[in-house]
């Protein structure tokens, strides 16, 4: 029977079917973050210990800081103590772990595609959500929950219900100016932010071949934000040359056989998915999210929605409280909302290419009076490349703060955060009430928009400014 | 792990679509260990202000909804991140059940560890329910998980699909880890003409 790339690399890991329903899946990597404590914790209650620590990695990022690499520089003891504890816990257990001075640290989704441990095929998890990022390899990747990292950690196994596939094609040519976050949001606002839950979703097609292996790994991000499992893209020349001498990479005879094997990850042509989406990418303009739900997206071009016109009293009331909170007003332009703070980073975008996207439109310009900004590099190696480029230059020269990498202002646990009431420019995926912070306003949006709002202080459409120079 | 089989209580109508984990249980609670007392900061940033007094709005201030055991909210609820202090934050409450048209579904998954049941029901029998609970707040939704109904006073039972594997860990209120632990050969097995 004709197979999709989702059930190829699902049937190579089955252990055993259980007449319930459920398969138990072994794991071929774990991906572990400074979140994962209460899991090790479950461990020890146990009295159990991690079973195949070869198979698991570790790298804190969501409590550390970014404007030193100092762990003592963390006040809050319960913070420290979470960065702390993955250290402890993986040295316990004898787990590879990139600790806060080792070059190679950053955010664990940034992290492992970098170093070549997430390669196609391989069934992934972590107890993160944006674990769906490492499909972009070929891979079969998902988040986890705390209960299930322990089983991870304890056995190597998951215990899953086959999820329901869905095959995105993604048509026609991106204009100047318009990314792979574009793309991602688009499609969350086409299919909601629930559009996707319970499916794994592929993505294909000629937009998804002639995007970079870190476009594709930014619409993968984000496939959790429509709700999916995981997402994932049939590996190509592309991702072999991406992974092609990066460090836990095959190499030699090894390399070629590996190739020769991801040759096949594809879905045979008449596999049969349980839903099929089409989108024309040449019909998208820059995005940015104007709400509390990453579905709640418009072409920069667009205006508000009005309450009044939402289809029943519920809806116009939602809509309302989010105008509010937000601080916005019904039918008023996006580009005339004005911003406090940039933030370009995370694990959605802030890889080498999204930098350099944002330094384009920053060099020569000034971040605009009022405007706090920053870039977090989303690893140690991407912040060298960038300043090997001159990059740091760019956004210094310009009023941007460079700093250390980590999760940052997305989630805001190490307490990097936006004051209550302001209003941030950000690459991240989530804009969630108080994500960034109690009281945070968030819009997301690409780099290159992040960049353009930075140095004209509102929402701005990118092409404009790369039109003007 | 408590089991789980039938419960008639209060509920608590959440009258919002996308209520993310984020507002279940905000971000900077993360670094709590298990034992602090998570059903305190359950819709932490909804239910309080910040100087700590309640937002007495907030649906869950109320009287009549203080000591729901059920959550019946609208679409997409407990979607965004993985954290299990969601699945936590509910249950230290008191919460025993959530009901809703569409869940996260790494949410789902954690709830099924943690002995919190979740059912899947129709948009338009969930929107009626929210209207009964609004209309009467002291109205109690009976749940029995054996029959896989759910059903309101002098109402019809709804019909839920549950996965016959959560079904089982909450009935029994089973430990999972332990019971893949007697599988341990087969991993082995497994593993040993594995070449991945
Ligand atoms: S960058 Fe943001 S979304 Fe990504 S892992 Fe860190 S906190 Fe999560």
């Amino acid at each position: 029977m004709a197979q999709t790339l989702f059930d190829k690399i699902w049937n190579e890991h089955v252990i055993l079917d259980r007449e319930d329903g459920q398969t138990l899946l072994y794991v071929d990597s774990h991906f572990l973050q400074d979140g994962s404590a209460p899991a090790f914790e479950m461990l020890r209650q146990r009295g159990v210990k991690p079973r195949v620590p070869e198979r698991a990695f570790g790298t804190p990022d969501h409590y550390v800081p970014t404007d030193s690499r100092d762990l003592a520089s963390i006040k809050d003891p319960e913070k420290r103590a979470m960065a702390d504890a993955l250290r402890e816990d993986t040295a316990a257990a004898g787990i590879e772990f990139f600790g806060l001075n080792d070059p190679r640290q950053g955010i664990i989704h940034v992290v492992a595609p970098e170093q070549g441990m997430s390669r196609p095929g391989m069934l992934i998890v972590c107890g993160d959500s944006h674990t769906s990022t490492h499909g972009a390899l070929g891979s079969l990747a998902f988040g986890i929950g705390a209960s299930e990292v322990a089983h991870v950690l304890a056995t190597q196994t998951l215990w899953q219900r086959k999820p329901r596939t869905m095959h995105v094609t993604l048509n026609g040519a991106l204009h100047p100016g318009v990314t792979a976050k574009d793309i991602i949001l688009a499609l969350i606002a086409k299919i909601s932010a629930a559009g996707a839950t319970g499916y794994a979703v592929e993505y294909a097609g000629p937009a998804i071949d002639a995007l970079s292996v870190e476009g594709r790994m930014t619409v993968c991000n984000m496939t959790i934000e429509a709700g999916g499992r995981a997402g994932m893209i049939a590996p190509d020349e592309a991702t072999f040359a991406y992974l092609k001498g990066r460090p836990f990479a095959p190499t030699g005879a090894d390399w070629d056989k590996a190739v020769a094997a991801w040759r096949a990850l594809k879905s045979d042509p008449d596999a049969v998915f349980d839903r099929e989406v089409v989108m024309d990418v040449g019909a998208i303009a820059p995005m940015v999210t104007w709400g509390n739900s990453p579905e709640e997206a418009l072409p920069i071009t667009g205006r508000l929605p009005q309450p009044a016109d939402a289809a029943t009293p519920e809806k116009r009331e939602a809509m309302q409280r989010t105008m509010n909170y937000m601080g916005l007003q019904p039918g008023m332009a996006l580009g005339d909302i004005t911003i406090d703070r940039v933030f370009i980073g995370s694990c959605t975008n802030g890889r080498l290419e999204d930098l350099q996207s944002a330094a384009e439109v920053v060099r020569g310009r000034k971040v605009a009076a009022g405007v706090e900004a920053w870039v977090v590099p989303g690893s140690g190696p991407v912040k060298a490349e960038a300043e090997a480029l001159g990059l740091d230059r760019v956004f210094k020269d310009a009023g941007f703060q460079w700093r250390e990498a980590g999760c940052s202002m997305c989630l805001a646990t190490n307490g990097d955060s936006l004051a209550a009431g302001q209003r941030s420019a950000s690459t991240t995926n989530r804009n969630f009430v108080g994500r960034q912070g109690p009281g945070s306003r968030t819009h997301l949006m690409s780099p290159a928009m992040a960049a353009a709002a930075a140095v004209t202080g509102r929402l701005t459409d990118v092409r404009d400014l790369l039109g003007s120079r | 792990m408590e089991p789980f089989t039938k419960l008639t209580a209060n509920a608590l109508p959440v009258a919002r679509p996308n209520v993310d984990t984020d507002q279940l249980l905000p971000a900077r609670y993360l670094q709590k260990p298990r034992s602090a007392p998570f059903g305190d900061f359950l819709f932490r940033d909804l239910r309080f202000n910040a100087d700590g007094s309640e937002k007495p709005d907030f649906v869950l201030n109320k009287p009549f909804y203080r000591d729901a055991k059920i959550v019946v909210a609208e679409e997409n609820f407990a979607c965004g991140s993985s954290r299990e202090h969601a699945v936590w934050a509910l249950y230290d409450y008191g919460v025993r059940a959530v009901i809703a048209p569409s869940l996260g579904d790494i949410f789902s998954s954690n709830a099924a560890k943690n002995g919190l049941l979740t059912i899947i029901l129709p948009a338009p029998v969930v929107a009626g329910m929210i209207e009964a609970l609004q209309a009467e707040p002291d109205l109690e939704v009976a749940v029995d998980l054996e029959a896989q109904t759910v059903s309101l006073p002098n109402g019809p039972a709804h019909l839920f699909e549950i996965d016959p594997y959560r079904k089982r860990l909450l009935l029994e209120g089973l430990d999972e880890l332990g019971f893949t632990l007697t599988q341990l050969p087969a991993i082995e097995a497994f593993e040993k003409t594995y070449a991945g």
